[in-house]
């Protein structure tokens, strides 16, 4: 099996332990995949303007350069990629009058009508892989870590593009069970961490970050598993200001779930990339002895 | 003994238009010369005649498209009922910066080009850029923080502009490219060791003796010693080496 994969900016550089932790995992499990070789940022933000058609351009110009590769899907491993290229696919599928001022405008590229497949990590693993054979690789079974697993809004949310059912979804918690993760259910796993509030309101995203980790905390979880570089920002790298502001909270471990699964699958431990996380974080796999353990 | 006839080739008048205004050129010239046969002067607007410098830049319309043209005034020949106007420069902000205090990282780019970040991918520049390159691409690259990429990508870049000229998000392109094209020289392509040692010997000395001696020199002593120097001979094999190998 070979796969197009599209990684988006961000993963080339502030998030390189979220893209290499992952591809060691491709790796491990015999998928083999090919970087886009022209791609261009996705947009980031799908723009919820009825109108907005110029900022589709750039996410159907990246699914224009799978078809030009040659693949029929893309895997995305950023869940803000995911949902932009998703939406603007399902966009290109079902808006006619759309798709052609799109294809218009775009008069150098070949005319798109959503006939690539946008899959991301999680449920890629879940249908091409199976939880059985994931399972099968595990050679260093996270045991007795009790492991929150963090959606955010972007894999579940419109419903049409969501990875599994929008208010309900399991498809996380499952692969983390199948990697030996003790799982905590938390009501907020499926709600927003902020998200670019960041940049307008930083204290109110704050708020509502604090409030998801300190639930994940209460329902009785040490550390939790993301998707989302935006999400790794608002609730990682924005932790120290939370300890400092809010009496109670306590540090909560990080990491990108394709971090975990590089860790369970015995991959080589330069591909995790831990020094990009919170310090507490790489504390909390040498204190469960993971790093250790696969290393030797 | 044959009647030789001289035969006066004269080429096609075409109607051009420059600046809104007709005029009928010979066919064969270029749009410089074609505005130079005209009767305009350059002042400003021409450089070295031979498509590398970016000075000339024009666009142009034909009749019957809604797309915009352009090329190298020097370089394009005229077609019939072109639409011309030359854009001899385009104001374009080039951020300033000590270059010797950057380090590489592609965060010191974003930082003095934050309008990278305004980039929709809508491709303007690469289908105005009279050079053919892919300037949307190294943009792409560089919001991914590939300086290389981009490096590589903008290597034809003449700075014409024109890719400036046509950007919604308002971009200096060129002058991004021009950065990210130093970078690439200075920290993320391997230095050549030889060379440091060069600079090293030069720097300590090795050629002084010999241009001392060269300054004062009379004119006919350095015309004998130039004509007297040693010459890699014609049929020389690949392992000749000089007597004084003063070069290496």
């Amino acid at each position: 099996m070979k796969i197009s994969y599209y990684p988006g900016c961000t993963l080339k550089t502030k998030a390189k332990n979220l893209e290499s932790s992952a591809l060691a995992c491709l790796d491990a499990l015999g998928v083999e995949y090919e970087e886009l070789p022209r791609w261009n940022c996705c947009g980031a933000v799908y723009s919820l303007s009825d109108d907005d058609l110029i900022h589709l351009i750039a996410p159907v110009r990246d699914l224009i350069r799978v078809q030009e590769q040659g693949f029929d899907t893309v895997l995305t491993l950023c869940s803000m990629c995911y949902n932009t290229l998703a939406r603007a696919n399902e966009l290109m599928k079902n808006d006619e009058v759309k798709r052609g001022t799109i294809n218009d405008f775009m008069d150098e590229e070949p005319d798109y009508k959503g006939e690539i497949k946008v899959v991301h990590f999680l449920d890629f693993i879940r249908d091409e892989i199976g939880w059985d054979k994931l399972k099968a690789n595990v050679k260093n079974p996270l045991n007795g870590m009790k492991l929150a697993p963090y959606y955010g809004c972007t894999l579940l949310r419109p419903g049409d593009v969501s990875i599994d059912k929008s208010n309900s979804p399991v498809v996380f918690e499952e692969c983390m069970e199948a990697l030996g993760a003790e799982i905590v259910k938390f009501p907020k796993a499926i709600e927003c961490c902020g998200s670019y509030q960041v940049l307008g309101n930083p204290e109110a995203a704050l708020k509502v970050s604090n409030d998801i980790i300190t639930e994940a905390t209460a329902f009785g979880a040490e550390a939790m598993a993301l998707t989302c570089p935006l999400c790794d920002y608002n609730l990682g790298h924005r932790q120290e200001e939370m300890l400092k502001k809010y009496e109670g909270t306590k540090a909560l471990p990080m990491f990108y779930f394709t971090q975990l699964m590089a860790v369970a699958l015995g991959v080589d431990p330069e591909n995790y990339n831990l020094d990009l996380n919170q310090a507490v974080s790489q504390e909390f796999l040498k204190g469960k002895n993971l790093l250790e353990k696969v290393s030797t | 003994m044959t009647e030789v006839k001289a035969v006066e080739i004269k080429a096609k008048l075409i109607p051009i238009y420059i600046m809104g205004k007709k005029y009928e050129v010979p066919e064969t010239l270029t749009i410089m010369k074609a505005i130079e046969y005209a009767g305009y002067q350059y002042i400003r607007g021409c450089g070295c005649r031979g498509g590398v410098c970016g000075a000339c830049s024009t666009v142009y319309r034909k009749p019957g498209s809604y797309k915009i043209m352009s090329g190298l005034a020097c370089q394009t020949v005229v077609e019939p009922e072109m639409y011309l106007t030359q854009i001899p420069f385009y104001p374009a902000i080039r951020s300033t910066y000590t270059f010797e205090k950057l380090t590489g990282k592609p965060e010191e780019v974003f930082d003095l080009y934050h309008e990278l970040f305004r980039c929709v991918a809508c491709n303007a520049c690469s289908k105005v850029c009279p050079m053919d390159v892919e300037v949307m691409d190294y943009i792409a690259a560089l919001k991914r923080g590939d300086i290389k990429a981009a490096a590589e990508i903008s290597f034809d870049c003449i700075q014409c502009g024109l890719c400036a000229s046509r950007c919604m998000g308002e971009l200096p392109q060129y002058h991004i490219a021009q950065l990210a094209r130093r970078i690439n020289g200075r920290y993320l392509t391997p230095q050549a060791e030889h060379l440091k040692t060069m600079v090293a010997n030069i720097e300590a000395g090795r050629y002084q003796e010999s241009l001392t001696g060269l300054k004062v020199m009379d004119i006919n002593m350095l015309k004998e010693t130039y004509t007297a120097r040693e010459m890699e001979p014609a049929t020389g094999g690949e392992d000749w080496i000089p007597k004084e190998n003063i070069g290496l």
